[in-house]
């Protein structure tokens, strides 16, 4: 191993990441538009996958910014499209 | 109703929250999933299955059969999307030229797409087959190669896509993908040794047993990716035009 563990986490970005998924997460809770939510739910994917990165889990962040941040949320899309675009809730 | 949803999620969060303190701090070599287990697969992979990144050597040959039934689980994920948004239309089918139409859609989406389409299949292709020496393997290079497909979907339309990659095909293929990874382990089965056990076919390839278990898992990786890709497309296809298969987004 090239360098430690605790040399190579900074607590910063942790606490960057962290608070951006938790802002992401509840404004695509929020927002009445589908569309715009599905969008902000493929950033809080992408997030995540950095999220993974920082843990060195690199394999899981490559499956996540895959699947979550890329197909699903283009299959989100093409759903919401099809359906009612504003929630009611 | 709204309020009582509102404090019962409240509650479970708080909950969950107070769970995670119960959890072996990030990275703990006493942490119990370290002590014996991580370590085993740390210390012997190499020697075992000659796979450098041992997350795949795990994934795919160590617990190489809940990797088999994830596969399955994506594949009936498919099927239960097309069974139930599928329709047959009734009306007579024009023919489709497979060539992209490029008259009423966007010039720099389209050119894009056609420059990135290639990169991504072949970054795809890397990412399965390079998936012993570095992150990746069979489910996020199936996932990419779907991608590309679904790209084109969308800057060109999705008629000209299933001109060239037929549903039948779709639908055909992501069976074979499961069924390489379970013909695999079953040939391991015929080879008298336990399934899913690729240094069995050490006895009909000319190699050792152990680049055995290596190769074995390209091929399972294969299989996954086969199988990943055309789901991801189907499932696409499926969600975006409705059940049409005419229009997409």
């Amino acid at each position: 191993m090239l360098f430690h563990l605790n040399d190579w986490v900074l607590w910063q970005f942790d606490v960057l990441i962290l608070a951006l998924v938790v802002a992401c997460a509840i404004i695509s809770l929020c927002l009445k538009d589908l569309v715009s939510s599905a969008i902000v739910f493929g950033a809080y994917s992408f997030l995540m996958c950095l999220m993974w990165t920082e843990m060195l889990a690199v394999d899981v962040a490559f499956t996540e910014a895959a699947v979550g941040a890329g197909v699903s949320t283009v299959l989100f899309l093409g759903t919401a499209l099809h359906i009612k675009r504003r929630s009611r809730d | 109703m709204k309020a009582i949803a509102f404090i019962v999620t409240l509650l479970l969060g708080a909950l969950l929250i107070a769970a995670t303190a119960d959890l072996p701090d990030w990275g703990d070599p006493r942490s119990p999933a370290s002590l014996h287990v991580s370590d085993y697969y740390i210390k012997n992979s190499m020697e075992q299955t000659s796979v450098p990144n041992f997350v795949t050597s795990v994934l795919a040959d160590y617990r190489g059969y809940d990797t088999m039934f994830e596969t399955t689980v994506i594949f009936c994920a498919g099927l239960t999307v097309l069974a139930i948004l599928r329709r047959s239309h009734r009306r007579e089918k024009k023919k489709v030229s497979p060539r992209p139409n490029t008259e009423d859609k966007d010039l720099i989406l389209q050119s894009a797409a056609r420059m990135i389409v290639p990169m991504m299949q072949l970054f795809a292709l890397y990412v399965v087959a390079h998936g012993h020496h570095s992150p990746g393997g069979g489910f996020q290079g199936g996932v990419i190669l779907g991608a590309s497909f679904i790209l084109l979907a969308v800057a060109y339309d999705l008629k000209m896509v299933l001109a060239r990659l037929k549903e039948k095909t779709v639908l055909l293929l992501s069976g074979v993908g499961v069924l390489i990874y379970s013909g695999i382990g079953f040939i391991c089965l015929l080879l008298g040794s336990n399934f899913l056990d690729y240094s069995a076919w050490a006895k009909i390839m000319p190699f050792g047993p152990i680049e055995a278990r290596s190769h074995g898992m390209l091929g399972v990786e294969v299989g996954v990716a086969i199988t990943v890709l055309c789901i991801m497309f189907s499932l696409y296809v499926d969600l975006a035009s409705g059940g049409e298969m005419d229009e997409g987004l």
